[in-house]
């Protein structure tokens, strides 16, 4: 085994108008049950540590991380889900704390779990969704049919309840539901993982296609180290709540001397991307 | 359009969206909602059979009177259940559909998305509410020649921003207990009603708990509504029980919403929108 290489200092990010996305010292903690120390006993789980970087408007950016890594806290900070313990993040230059409103106007997500109201139709969820971003039926009423075509979503399922439908094509629906509220900032959070092959390309293709069409900045996390070197712009390593680079994947490689983004990871982290998981990573895989 | 009102349209648009969610739901469940609805009418002909009972087993009692007042008893307990039901349902249904993430997410206020919830609660409430009472009534042959309905109806809407109040302070309680946060809001509900006379005067209850049936909404609810179907009365001689219903509105509407902030804002520290692990 290789020696691991010496993170990569981030550096605090100033301030400037045109970072569609910007971190500095971003942290956040949990408390977890502890059962070693009794029945009350608590500890402290750091899932973010500490975390800076910034995003240019129109960029894609890829965060790779095994799970518990702290990519689905770091989506949920930016989203205004979660509270941070210490540092700041902007979107556009609104504070996800305390400017929490303008922001949730800028951004939408789309998760590994697209979670809906099963026995509700595609149309119907994306419906009630747009009205809670003030979009009225007349604005709807063309615009939900438009946007499902474009994710490749059939016609003829467009009323029927969502638990018939298979896992790739919810996750279609959740991309729609993203992109009909015009989001400028993009959190994608592990958007293909667990669909079959087919429903993964048409899913990476269609980010590929809001990338070129719309004005819109995308946060990428994920563990597909392909999915992350195909669509990125540039790829950043997250390992247990510290972000140890960020650059283009090209550089990366580069920097740690690999062939593949794989190598790169391990060289950086010391563990094989698909190693498995101690105690701390355990408890991280429950907190995110 | 100002920057108010494009933001005020904007809310509005989005309590909509709420009620449409709700409107979808309702649609999509109605078999088991009927299948509830056959449960609550089981539940006050229990009820209302027990006028019946009394006389049988010798008691003298104006059957008619004491049957009504009853079933008056039991559609405000079945109304007030629905209410509680859907607020609760704020956060415990979405948890375990998985998109409260996405409704907190949204840039909709959290004052209007309750909003949403109430004023669809109050409409499926009252709809339910008179097919309940219609059934009843129907069923016992019962007599109501004086009877306010509109009357009750009013007062019943006004209680209702009281009952929304406590609903939205109860309706937080499943994002701090994702396990047992509905039960906590059933007893909420159920110490409400057996201070308010739901079945009985407030005066056969000790002192200590009278005290409490002031402050408790559902007694002025249950006192105005009796007074109308049973008395004839009508909306100007409710003046007694309608301020207190206003009073207790105004204060638990803004308490019910500090409490549910106090707890979204504990849910988002520690990580409890979500249920991990």
């Amino acid at each position: 085994m290789s020696e691991v290489q010496e993170a990569v200092p981030i550096q605090v990010v100033r301030h400037h108008p045109e970072f569609a996305v910007r971190v500095q010292e971003l942290r956040k903690e949990f408390k977890i049950r502890d059962r070693k120390q009794g029945r009350f006993g608590r500890k402290t789980r750091v899932a973010l540590d500490d975390v800076s970087f910034a995003i240019q408007r129109g960029e894609t950016v890829a965060i790779l991380g095994q799970n518990g890594s702290g990519k689905s806290t770091l989506v949920r900070l930016l989203s205004t889900l979660l509270l941070p313990d210490g540092g700041s993040a902007e979107i556009f230059g609104s504070d996800v704390v305390r400017n929490a409103r303008p922001v949730r106007r800028l951004v939408n997500r789309v998760s590994v779990e697209a979670s809906f109201f099963k026995k509700m139709s595609a149309v119907e969820n994306l419906s009630y969704a747009a009205r809670y971003y003030g979009m009225t039926s007349g604005q709807t009423r063309d615009r939900i049919p438009e946007i499902l075509e474009r994710v490749g979503f059939p016609k003829d399922r467009r009323d029927e309840s969502m638990e018939n439908l298979s896992r790739g094509m919810q996750q279609k629906v959740a991309l729609a539901r993203a992109l009909l509220t015009s989001p400028v900032v993009l959190l994608l959070d592990e958007p293909t993982t667990g669909l079959d092959p087919r429903s993964k390309l048409e899913v990476q293709d269609f980010i590929r296609e809001i990338r070129t069409s719309h004005d819109s900045t995308i946060l990428l996390c994920t563990h597909d180290l392909a999915e992350a070197e195909a669509l990125a712009d540039r790829v950043g390593i997250l390992d247990r709540g510290r972000l140890l680079v960020l650059e283009p994947a090209d550089d990366l490689k580069r920097r740690y001397g690999s062939d593949t983004l794989e190598a790169a990871f391990f060289a950086a982290t010391g563990r094989e991307f698909e190693a498995e998981h101690d105690e701390e990573d355990d408890d991280r895989e429950v907190m995110a | 359009m100002s920057t108010l009102g494009t933001t005020l349209r904007s809310e509005l648009v989005g309590a909509g969206g709420v009620v449409e969610r709700n409107y979808y739901l309702t649609k999509r469940y109605i078999w088991w909602d009927l299948a509830w609805f056959i449960w609550t009418v089981a539940n006050t002909l229990t009820i209302v059979f027990i006028a019946k009972g009394i006389e049988a087993q010798g008691g003298t009692l104006d059957v008619n009177r004491v049957a009504t007042s009853l079933l008056i008893g039991a559609v405000v307990w079945a109304y007030l259940g629905v209410l509680f039901e859907f607020l609760m349902e704020t956060v415990a249904w979405e948890r375990w559909e998985g998109t409260i993430e996405y409704t907190f997410m949204a840039p909709l206020s959290r004052s209007m998305h309750l909003a949403g919830m109430g004023v669809f609660s109050v409409l499926y409430g009252l709809l339910r509410a008179v097919f309940l009472f219609t059934v009843c009534i129907w069923f016992f042959d019962l007599s109501v020649p004086d009877a306010q309905f509109m009357a009750a109806l009013v007062v019943l809407a006004i209680a209702s921003i009281s009952f929304l109040g406590i609903g939205m302070m109860t309706s937080v309680l499943p994002l701090i207990s994702p396990e047992k946060g509905t039960q906590l809001g059933w007893i909420a509900q159920g110490t409400l009603l057996v201070v308010s006379g739901v079945y009985y005067p407030v005066e056969v209850l000790p002192t200590w708990m009278q005290w409490l049936a002031k402050i408790s909404p559902a007694t002025y609810a249950l006192e105005a509504a009796r007074a109308a179907i049973l008395d004839g009365q009508g909306l100007s001689t409710m003046w007694d029980e309608i301020w207190p219903l206003l009073v207790i509105g105004v204060v638990s509407i803004p308490l019910g919403l500090w409490i549910f902030a106090r707890g979204e804002r504990y849910a988002k520290k520690h990580g409890k929108l979500k249920r991990s692990g």
